[in-house]
């Protein structure tokens, strides 16, 4: 069999960046696989700007920024094979692909760093009553026609889910002369950046309908209007606030799910929350050698953290490779009170990490807090919260001395 | 007159109360840093926009994601789409090549955002 000192499956910014970290640490050995037929991942359809402001220190749009790593990939000679697809990943890391070319194959490899992005919740996963008529696109797709095909998906529209691809695809079609009729948000908050509610709606009057749903899609061949309703605060829909907009198509923008078949045929435990790895500090999974990064790991609005969070798997793959990566005492980060979830879930004694995390709500005014027990060991205040913004919280190694487990959670007021 | 309006220079987004008076402004509140204040000035005084788009391929299928190599006033986007949306470009082009220059008047370019061999 074929054989890699390390495979990384998906060549979207994490994949590469992950890549380009393993080669400065000395792995030259290397193969990216990615499905498509070029790198880039998902910043190939983002033409919009914003990425890159931690990283660059300026405003780039998607194919910028992964033209940047890209360009990096290649001056490392870093091996990529394009137009592959990776079926399956065993536990004792032998990767099976195919392609065109070579068909069905086997590779063997020393590590692997998972970097397959995630997907976009389809409206088999939402349960909209109505007929299936023509018109109803997730945001994602409909950006790929516009911005990669250069095909309208329509010209009346309305948007259910208020996640920064909406947002941004509302004005996308805005500008390329679409009527946005409105964006319906179940829940009284919007799930997307304050800077996209601002720059895509606000900017172009386009109304955000919080506590808003579409409870029918009307039309037989295409879609010709939709009801939506307001909801109540058990987001159930109030009948007596039904009203029709007419509107020719749909975009759902209803959240990412981390694309983690690959994982689970390598046996990896998942997390409930994030629905991807739970991981070390080194972004290690539960199998050893197997590490995950980016949008596989949990869902991030900021590629940026996806470029450092790579980064971090990719010296954690290359020390376990070279065999410098320690067996170490982990510590469990259990989330609590308001925080829904950190990655890393744990983390090895002796070192530190920065915990990402998400919270349960908006807030106002709060503290988030790193409790030993009943102990408080650290704590940093926040004047604002929302789900849709990652938070950081950092980890230093002598809060780990004498834990076992430490809980981070939120206090309020 | 005062305005609400967000700063959204950084992902903060501190709600800056700006009072304002015949194309002055009087007093700028709520931000956390001074960027808030340029912001909250140029918001209210002259809102601008970074324009990203694409344009056809005359020699490639695809499109060409381009960009406004600064921000334009916001008040006349639809005006520059509708320069945008009628030029093409052919390849190979790079990322950075400028593909409609000055655009409606404005000293600033529009430019390519990937490389097309
Ligand atoms: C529509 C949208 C808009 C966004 N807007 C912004 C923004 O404005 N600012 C910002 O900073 N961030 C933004 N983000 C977030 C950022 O783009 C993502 O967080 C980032 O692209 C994630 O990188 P990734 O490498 O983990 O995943 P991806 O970019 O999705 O890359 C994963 C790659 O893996 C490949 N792959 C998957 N499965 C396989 C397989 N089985 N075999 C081979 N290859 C495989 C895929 O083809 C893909 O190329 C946005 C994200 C989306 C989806
Ligand atoms: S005022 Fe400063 S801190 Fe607040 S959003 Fe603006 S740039 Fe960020």
């Amino acid at each position: 069999m074929e054989h890699k000192q390390l495979i990384i499956i998906g060549g979207g910014p994490a994949g590469m960046s992950a890549a380009v970290s393993a080669c400065n640490e000395g792995i030259r050995d290397i193969l990216i696989i990615e499905r498509e037929e070029a790198l880039g991942g998902i910043l190939k359809q983002c033409i919009h700007n914003g990425f890159g402001l931690h990283k660059f220190g300026e405003q780039l749009t998607g194919p910028e920024y992964a033209e940047r790593y890209s360009d990096n990939v290649k001056e490392l000679g870093i091996p990529y094979i394009t137009e592959t697809m990776v079926v399956d990943v065993s536990d004792d890391r032998v990767v099976t692909a195919v392609n065109k070319e070579k068909g069905y194959f086997q590779i063997k490899a020393d590590a692997i760093i998972l970097a397959m992005g995630c997907r976009e919740r389809s409206r088999g996963a939402l349960n909209i009553p109505g007929a299936r008529p023509a018109g109803i696109y997730t945001a994602g797709t409909a950006q790929k026609f516009v911005n990669i095909m250069g095909y309208m998906p329509g010209k009346r529209v309305v948007i259910l889910g208020s996640g920064d691809i909406g947002l941004i695809m509302a004005r996308r079609m805005t500008l390329e002369g679409a009527k946005v009729e409105a964006v319906c948000e179940l829940m009284p908050y919007s799930g997307g950046l304050t800077r996209n509610i601002v720059q895509c709606l606000e900017d172009f009057g386009i109304p955000l309908l919080l506590s808003h749903t579409i409870t029918e899609i009307h039309g037989k061949d295409r879609v010709e209007g939709v009801t939506i309703c307001e909801v109540d605060e058990k987001r159930v829909p109030k009948k007596e606030t039904a009203r029709h907009i007419e509107c020719d198509t749909i975009l759902l923008s209803c959240g990412l799910i981390p694309e983690n078949e690959l994982s689970k045929s390598a046996g990896i435990t998942l997390d409930r929350v994030t629905s991807g790895a739970v991981v070390d500090g080194d972004r290690q999974t539960s199998v050893p050698g197997i590490f995950a990064c980016g949008n596989v790991l949990h869902v991030h609005d900021l590629v940026d953290f996806v470029s450092d969070e790579a980064e971090i798997a990719g010296k954690g793959a290359a020390d376990f490779i070279k065999g410098i990566k320690e067996e170490k005492e982990t510590v469990e980060i259990i989330p609590e009170g308001g925080v829904r979830y950190t990655v890393p879930q744990k983390v090895a004694k002796g070192e530190g990490a920065s915990l990402y995390f998400r919270v349960a709500d908006v807030y106002k005014n709060v503290t988030v807090a790193l409790y030993d027990g009943e102990n408080l060991i650290a704590k940093k205040k926040r004047p604002k919260v929302a789900p849709g913004e990652m938070e950081r919280f950092e980890i230093k190694p002598e809060y780990l001395e004498n834990a076992e487990k430490l809980t981070l959670k939120l206090i309020f007021g | 007159m005062t305005r609400e309006i967000i700063c959204t220079n950084c992902p903060i987004g501190c709600p800056l109360t700006v009072e304002f008076e015949d194309g002055k402004i009087l007093s700028i509140t709520g931000n956390t840093c001074k960027n808030g204040i340029t912001f909250g000035t140029n918001e209210v005084l002259c809102p601008k926009r970074t324009i990203t788009t694409i344009v056809k391929m005359e020699n490639r299928s695809g499109m060409l994601p381009v960009k406004s190599a600064s921000e334009l006033p916001k008040e006349r986007i639809f005006e520059f789409m509708a320069i945008i949306n009628k030029v093409t470009a052919k390849a190979p082009v790079r990322c950075g090549d400028v593909i409609i220059s000055d655009i409606g008047g404005t000293g600033i370019d529009i430019v390519a955002t990937k490389t097309v061999e």
